[in-house]
């Protein structure tokens, strides 16, 4: 299936734009950060496939590798199909990632989740706030080399 | 800091600055009582009517993404019963099911405790949909239903609690097996419990759901169209209510579902409109119906074709250390309240994950509650949160 997708992807779009990873029983296919969105648009649109529901969104670090990736499932209401989508971004200074909270309504909250535990800047997300944790906290508590503070407004959070 | 990590604060506190003279910010939560936990709702109010509605998240989040970053599989279990505390057995199945599946034995495990973990599960999420009936009844300002459904769970709860030890937090179901087989008597006990349900939960029907006050408090409340459900990624009771026959397990079949009948309950717009809140209230009650079935097929398999055997181990295929290659996986399960999924990244020559990130279909649920609640009055929006049947153990993880 995934197979299929990408040959339909490669005729829509430059044949660079993705590729099929082979990790485990679930095969992923790779997009190119330039064209997620437009590409995120035509798997929903595309009467063949028809991606609507968006379930899950995980930002993962591979530090000391100096790479985020997120991870994105989809799956299709209508013909019964699961898809994993993948955006790898470099570790240096804001990584930027387009968002897809205007394909998917329900990206909206799962983007604010991995910006706020993982740092991660969604370009055109309508309001990108800390969610989980509050507004006032430092650094991004997912990424490998996360630092516990020493106290959280004078609180003293360690023994 | 980077200043665009900021922006987004920034702007939130900017359009708070521009409510009008006429509206009012009310906070709901995070000690009110129909919010289901501490969640705090942020309303933007013109007199009676919600204008909009800003959820604040996190006052129980207990960091399981991070938690789970740091011990092996078979320590992370106890940690997925605390995810969606009132279903902590089909938590564990889920994530026991991706373990399995990444190492290959999923198909080697024996039927009686495929059935036995079935059986527990079913069990698990009559007790969840109770609350979430009784719950909702007290919402609307119906005493009695609450009473009678936290009297009726109580016999699920014991019934656990004999089976794993523990009341709510069970730790039953472990990669490769169980914990301990079913205590002896337990299905005869059991029969027992569904031949004293079955009548209870008629009567609980007849209380509730023709009942002229609650149809008014509910019928046309909080329409949610199947499009928009489908967006926000809605699933479970939620998705069904609105119309659409999806539940995981016919779609994947896992487990021993595929060997057993159940039909599927979906939103009729009996009372209203389709996807109003009292068919998210029906749809919960219809599924207890199917999950009583299921049950009963269970057993009956659990007495003749998987009778006990003195020399059964339900051990026998747990792994002493779980030893993956490096791959990547997104599991899912039809929770009580919607697809829940677990999503690993193994690493190679450890037993610790790269990452594990916990899907939570009451996270997903509750961030459609501002689409539904703009424009009605508060007292609806009370009915509306409590037909989604959040859990903020699941939202806040």
């Amino acid at each position: 299936m995934i197979e299929r997708i990408k040959k339909d992807l490669d005729l829509k779009f430059e044949a660079m734009a993705s590729e099929v990873v082979e990790c485990g029983i679930q095969a992923t296919l790779m997009i190119k950060k330039e064209v997620f969105c437009e590409v995120c648009f035509w798997l929903r649109d595309h009467p063949s496939y028809y991606f609507d529901f968006l379930a899950n969104v995980t930002a993962v670090d591979y530090f000391p590798e100096p790479k985020f990736a997120v991870v994105y499932h989809l799956t299709s209401i209508p013909f019964q199909l699961q898809l994993t989508l993948r955006v790898e971004v470099a570790r240096d200074g804001v990584p930027e990632v387009p968002s897809v909270s205007s394909v998917w309504r329900t990206a909206d909250w799962h983007e604010r989740e991995a910006f706020d535990l993982m740092g991660i800047y969604f370009d055109g997300h309508p309001d990108l706030r800390r969610i989980l944790l509050p507004d006032d906290w430092e650094g991004f508590p997912l990424r490998k080399d996360y630092e516990d503070p020493e106290s959280y407004r004078g609180i003293p959070v360690k023994i | 800091m980077h200043t665009k990590y900021n922006q987004g604060y920034l702007q939130y506190l900017e359009r708070m600055k521009q409510i009008g003279s006429t509206e009012m910010v009310i906070n709901m939560g995070p000690q009110h009582p129909s919010t289901h936990g501490v969640l705090r709702l942020e309303l933007i109010t013109d007199g009676e009517v919600v204008r909009d509605i800003i959820p604040h998240l996190g006052y129980l989040h207990r960091c399981f993404d991070k938690h789970a970053e740091s011990m092996n599989y078979g320590k992370t279990i106890p940690f997925t019963d605390r995810l969606d505390y009132l279903a902590s057995m089909n938590n564990s199945h889920a994530f026991v099911m991706g373990v399995e599946r990444m190492l290959g034995i999923e198909h080697k495990i024996p039927k009686r405790i495929e059935y036995i973990r079935v059986l527990v599960c079913e069990l698990n999420r009559i007790a969840s949909h109770l609350i979430a009936i009784g719950t909702y009844g007290i919402d609307i300002g119906a005493f009695t239903p609450f009473m009678w459904c936290f009297r009726d769970r109580e016999h699920i709860m014991n019934l656990l609690e004999w089976a794993s030890g523990s009341r709510m937090l069970y730790n039953y179901i472990w990669v490769g097996g169980l914990f301990y087989d079913l205590p002896v008597g337990f299905e005869e006990r059991c029969q027992e419990f569904v031949q004293y349900f079955k009548p209870k939960l008629v009567e609980l029907d007849d209380l509730l759901s023709t009942n002229q006050i609650f149809i008014s408090r509910t019928a046309n409340i909080g329409v949610l169209p199947a499009d928009v459900a489908v967006n926000y990624g809605c699933s479970g009771p939620m998705l069904r209510a609105s119309g659409i026959k999806w539940d995981l397990r016919r779609i994947d079949g896992y487990s021993v579902y595929p060997e057993l009948d159940f039909e599927i309950p979906i939103g009729k717009g009996e009372a209203g409109t389709v996807g109003d809140s009292w068919d998210r209230y029906k749809v919960r009650v219809d599924e207890i119906h199917e999950s009583v079935k299921i049950i009963e097929q269970c057993l009956a398999r659990l007495l003749s074709d998987f009778a006990r055997l003195p020399d059964f181990d339900p051990r026998a295929l747990v792994p002493k250390k779980v030893n993956l290659k490096a791959q990547n996986y997104y599991v899912r399960a039809e929770n009580p309240k919607g697809e829940l999924g677990f999503y690993f990244e193994t690493q190679e020559k450890t037993d610790i994950p790269r990452r594990l990130k916990a899907r939570g279909p009451s996270f997903n649920n509750l961030s459609v509650l501002p689409e539904l609640g703009r424009g009605v009055l508060i007292a609806d929006l009370i009915a509306i949160l409590g037909s989604i049947d959040i859990v903020l153990g699941e939202v806040d993880r």
